[in-house]
């Protein structure tokens, strides 16, 4: 266990990799009235904001620079200027977040340059904050692309403060991609319930749970992080930092800012759950308040409840790597065994479990090789799951198959105890079928004494040629 | 793909809206441009096509995020939707691995499926690095012993529009013409004609309301572009009598070139509405110059129209003078007012973004001289207008969806990404129930009222 395979294959089929600029993309719409725009032909951000559409269903603020043949190849600075300036005269976003897609990147494009160029030609729009994010498809994936997104506006927004430790409410969050809008909401209610104050750096519960706003339209996000947190970072007693592909943001914000910084690679499964509560014990001062007590209750209770149905299963999980490694924590304290864990791309080794990078078609072919008993994976893996006849419990993105799953609480206590039913109650519909019924011959049916309905539950079990089973035709 | 031959494609001579400042066609603004690019609209045009392997080579930006999306189904093989890629990664571009790894992929697919054809489809990053993707697949075709055609559209070529027209060229160029139609068994009591649907993707099923009426006419499909198409289908599309250009002024180079090669004359229509469906019917019977198929259209025009007009009294009276806003692309500008009327609503304005004059011109036939024209897609405008004109269902693709929704309007979706047929005379009563569905839903003065407990902010 715990090696990264790569396979060399030259045909994806069934892509499970969606691209760092979708990532990128991510972050940003997790910022208060803020634009991501995409460097590249206006492709890259008609597939992206469909992406986001279809699995959100929310409007999704995007723009892009439109890269046409001309500037594509005598160079496209003009365009991402022109793009500046019209977005900070006409969207009145606080925040833009360049994007240089795989297009830009190829061609060579300098971001810091060409923005350095929109500063001195539009002093005007000086109060627009502008984050420069490279971000090309061909490497990495969405799960890297958010980092990478975090990252740039860590280093960008935090300027380097010292800092003391303070009895403040206050502590820092960055949340990997792999959160979903349940689980930030999730999370800042446990943080609540010991009197913290958690400052999202972004913030997708806030943007896209799905809530109706005030008013209607706007070019902008709907919510989200307001600019001043980053500034603001040090003013807190603590960051948390949740999944692997955030630890170099977190280890950017603490070179800027010396404060203590709580790592967790995920908050799911009882194990990463206690270590979290206690870390917030003692950060707090406070003692684990009753409700959070009694969440852990109901996450016992339904580890014993659903035990039964989930020991020995046969989980195969297809998704970025830190929902992967959090999916099968979850599964590995309820005795569940990950047979086949496929990601889109890895950067690092020592997950705890063998991955394999790859498509949904390699997970398929893992999962009948390791007979697998449940699938865990984004809406593309339905139709795997039908074939193989096996119960699917929706994770990642994008999930346009079902409502509501884009923000289904999966961490902590209470989104623990949720996934466990669902999985439990998913196996328990898919294996419905039990022992087949059998009449023994020596105890033919009486067909005048039984009823009607039952004659003909038992006609199907009874033997064909054995006088009496004869007459139910 | 060369500049030349790029406006030579926008150049298009059965297009109205070719004049010469357009021959450039629209050029794209930065920071305020929405829609897709050349090579979506190849993949949209093609892909339907089942029983052929699409491999999209490039990084995972062009198929990772957009594959499997769209509504148009096959009846058989579903090779379309297997987003094959060739996932180019950092190395691959630098040290220029592509080409071979394209090999390989076409060779993977071929063993694997065995499908008809392979279809390669170029991307920006490959165009730009000069990938020579026509040798691969020359080398391909002779190695592998089947078609395997390269539709050069990468993205930063143009528009959806343009990857539109790429698409049909490929075909025309390199595909029709290449093989004869299978016999099909006569019919004594009638003649069997031939006709080619072009622009009938088969969205949520669409094509199969419109199949079984064509073939109670005797029309023999020979091929549709490209909902629930096959490659040897395509191959025969010079054999039709008749092209009918379904819903999409982006292919119409295809319906020209095959009436210039092969003297098949062609028509527009369209399959949304009663009157424009019995329309298509009666157009296409009359373009064979039969007498007897044209006389039997008649009367299953006359029958169904009667079934339709029961079928609808109800939906009528639920929608009769509901005012709708209508944003869509192109042909759908007009052909969509039309069923809207047919169910005795009111259109109060159109987008006309991306259609033509004769697209124009057919709106203000319909709708008056009054029409409100909706130039640019605008969310803000949008809304406003509908307000302005006192609208009561906003009609538009599903990106336009939550622009609606957020503002607590009823919407209907009529894109490609949809999952119900509106198409023909089953699909009207559908499109009935579906706008009373949203119009007359309970929830509308729920979601707008204010709530007395909270204080206005």
């Amino acid at each position: 266990m715990n090696r990264v395979i790569r396979k060399r294959k030259a045909l994806t089929v069934r892509p499970l990799k969606s691209s760092q600029t979708v990532g990128a993309v991510l972050a940003i719409q997790g910022m208060a009235n803020a634009m991501p725009l995409l460097h590249g032909s206006q492709g890259c951000s008609a597939f992206t904001k469909v992406f986001f559409v279809r699995h959100f269903r929310e409007p999704i603020a995007m723009q892009t620079t439109a890269m046409d043949q001309t500037s594509t190849i005598m160079g496209a600075d003009d365009n991402l200027v022109e793009a500046l300036a019209t977005l900070s005269a006409k969207s009145g976003a606080s925040l833009i977040g360049v994007i240089a897609t795989g297009l830009a990147a190829t061609q060579g494009c300098d971001l810091p340059r060409v923005l350095h160029r929109f500063r001195q030609e539009y002093p005007q729009w000086a109060d627009r904050t502008i984050i420069p994010i490279m971000a090309p498809d061909f490497v990495g994936s969405q799960e890297s692309g958010f980092a990478l997104a975090v990252l740039a506006m860590v280093e960008h927004l935090v300027t380097p403060r010292p800092w003391t430790a303070i009895p403040t409410p206050r502590i820092n969050v960055l949340a990997s991609s792999a959160l979903t809008p349940g689980d930030l909401e999730a999370l800042q209610e446990l943080l609540a319930a010991f009197g913290l104050q958690p400052a999202f750096l972004p913030d997708l519960s806030d943007s896209l749970d799905g809530h109706l706003a005030e008013g209607d339209y706007r070019p902008t996000t709907t919510g989200g992080t307001p600019l001043s947190f980053f500034a603001q970072v040090h003013q807190a007693c603590a960051t948390l930092v949740i999944g692997r592909s955030l630890f170099p943001a977190a280890e950017a914000l603490q070179r800027r800012c010396p404060m203590p910084v709580l790592r967790f690679e995920h908050l799911m499964g009882l194990d990463a759950t206690d270590t979290l509560v206690t870390e917030l014990c003692r950060l707090s001062g406070v003692p684990a308040p009753a409700q959070v007590v009694r969440w852990r209750r109901q996450m016992l209770d339904a580890m014993l409840d659903t035990h039964f149905y989930l020991g020995q299963q046969r989980v195969a999980i297809a998704g970025e790597p830190d929902l992967v490694v959090g999916l099968h924590q979850l599964c590995a304290e309820m005795g569940v065994n990950t047979v086949a864990a496929v990601v889109p791309d890895c950067a690092s080794t020592n997950h705890g479990l063998d991955l394999t990078v790859g498509d949904l078609d390699d997970l398929e072919t893992l999962a009948v090789r390791e007979k697998a008993t449940l699938l865990v994976g984004n809406s593309h893996l339905a139709e795997t799951a039908q074939r193989l006849h096996l119960p699917l419990l929706c994770a990642g993105m994008p999930i346009f198959d079902r409502l509501g799953d884009f923000r289904r609480t999966r961490i902590g206590y209470r989104g623990g105890r949720d996934t466990l039913f669902e999985m439990a109650n998913q196996l328990l519909a898919s294996h419905a079928h039990g022992v087949a019924p059998y009449r023994s011959r020596l105890r033919p049916v009486n067909a005048s004494l039984e009823s009607v309905h039952h004659e003909q539950h038992m006609a199907k079990a009874a033997h064909p040629s054995w006088p009496g089973s004869a007459s139910h035709g | 793909m060369q500049n030349s031959e790029v406006a030579r494609l926008l150049d298009e001579p059965a297009c109205q809206h070719n004049t010469p400042e357009k021959v450039t066609c629209a050029k794209l603004k930065p920071g305020a441009t929405a829609g897709g690019c050349s090579f979506d609209g190849a993949q949209i045009t093609l892909f339907p096509i089942s029983d052929v392997a699409h491999i999209v080579h490039g990084p995972i930006g062009c198929a990772g995020s957009s594959w499997d999306g769209r509504g148009s189904l096959s009846s058989g093989p579903e090779l379309h939707r297997l987003g094959l890629t060739t996932d180019l990664s950092e190395q691959e571009i630098i040290m220029g691995r592509g080409e071979k790894k394209l090999l390989f992929a076409i060779k993977t697919a071929v063993e694997r499926w065995r499908p008809a054809a392979v279809f390669v489809y170029q991307t920006c990053v490959t165009a730009l690095i000069g990938d020579d993707l026509e040798a691969v697949c020359r080398t391909a075709q002779t190695a592998f012993g089947l078609p395997v055609i390269l539709v050069d559209a990468a993205g930063f070529y143009g528009t959806k529009n343009l990857g539109n027209r790429i698409a049909g060229e490929t075909l025309v160029q390199q595909v029709v013409g290449t093989r004869e139609p299978d016999p099909v068994l006569p019919r004594p009591e009638m003649r069997i004609h031939a006709v080619n649907l072009v622009g009938e993707f088969n969205i949520a099923g669409e094509f199969w309301q419109i199949a079984p009426l064509l073939d109670e006419l005797g029309i023999r499909v020979l091929c549709t572009l490209a909902g629930d198409a096959r490659f040897h289908e395509v191959q025969t599309m010079h054999r039709a009598e008749v092209t009918m250009l379904v819903c999409s002024k982006a292919l119409v180079n295809v319906a020209r070139q095959l009436e210039e090669k092969y003297a098949i004359p062609w028509f527009e229509g369209s399959f949304y509405g009663m009157r424009d469906t019995s329309e298509a019917l009666r157009r296409m019977a009359q373009l064979t110059g039969d007498p007897d198929l044209q006389q039997r259209t008649e009367a299953l025009v006359a029958r169904e129209e009667a079934l339709l007009e029961q079928k609808l009294a109800p939906w009528r009276t639920l929608l009769q003078g509901k005012r709708a806003l209508l944003y869509t692309g192109g042909v759908k500008s007009w052909s969509v007012v039309s069923a809207l009327q047919d169910l005795g609503m009111t259109v109060v304005a159109t987008g006309v973004k991306k259609s033509t004059q004769q697209d124009r011109e057919r709106i203000v036939e319909l709708m008056g001289e009054e029409t409100v024209f909706i130039e640019e897609g605008n969310p803000r405008l949008m809304l406003d207008l509908f307000r302005q004109q006192r609208a009561d269902v906003f009609i538009a693709g599903g990106r336009n969806m939550f622009t609606a929704l957020k503002a607590r309007l009823p919407f209907l979706d009529i894109n490609q990404e949809r999952e119900q047929a509106y198409a023909g005379y089953a699909g009207l009563p559908e499109l009935a129930r579906q706008l009373d569905i949203t119009l007359n839903s309970p929830i509308w003065e729920r979601v707008r009222r204010p709530v007395s407990w909270m204080t206005p902010a």
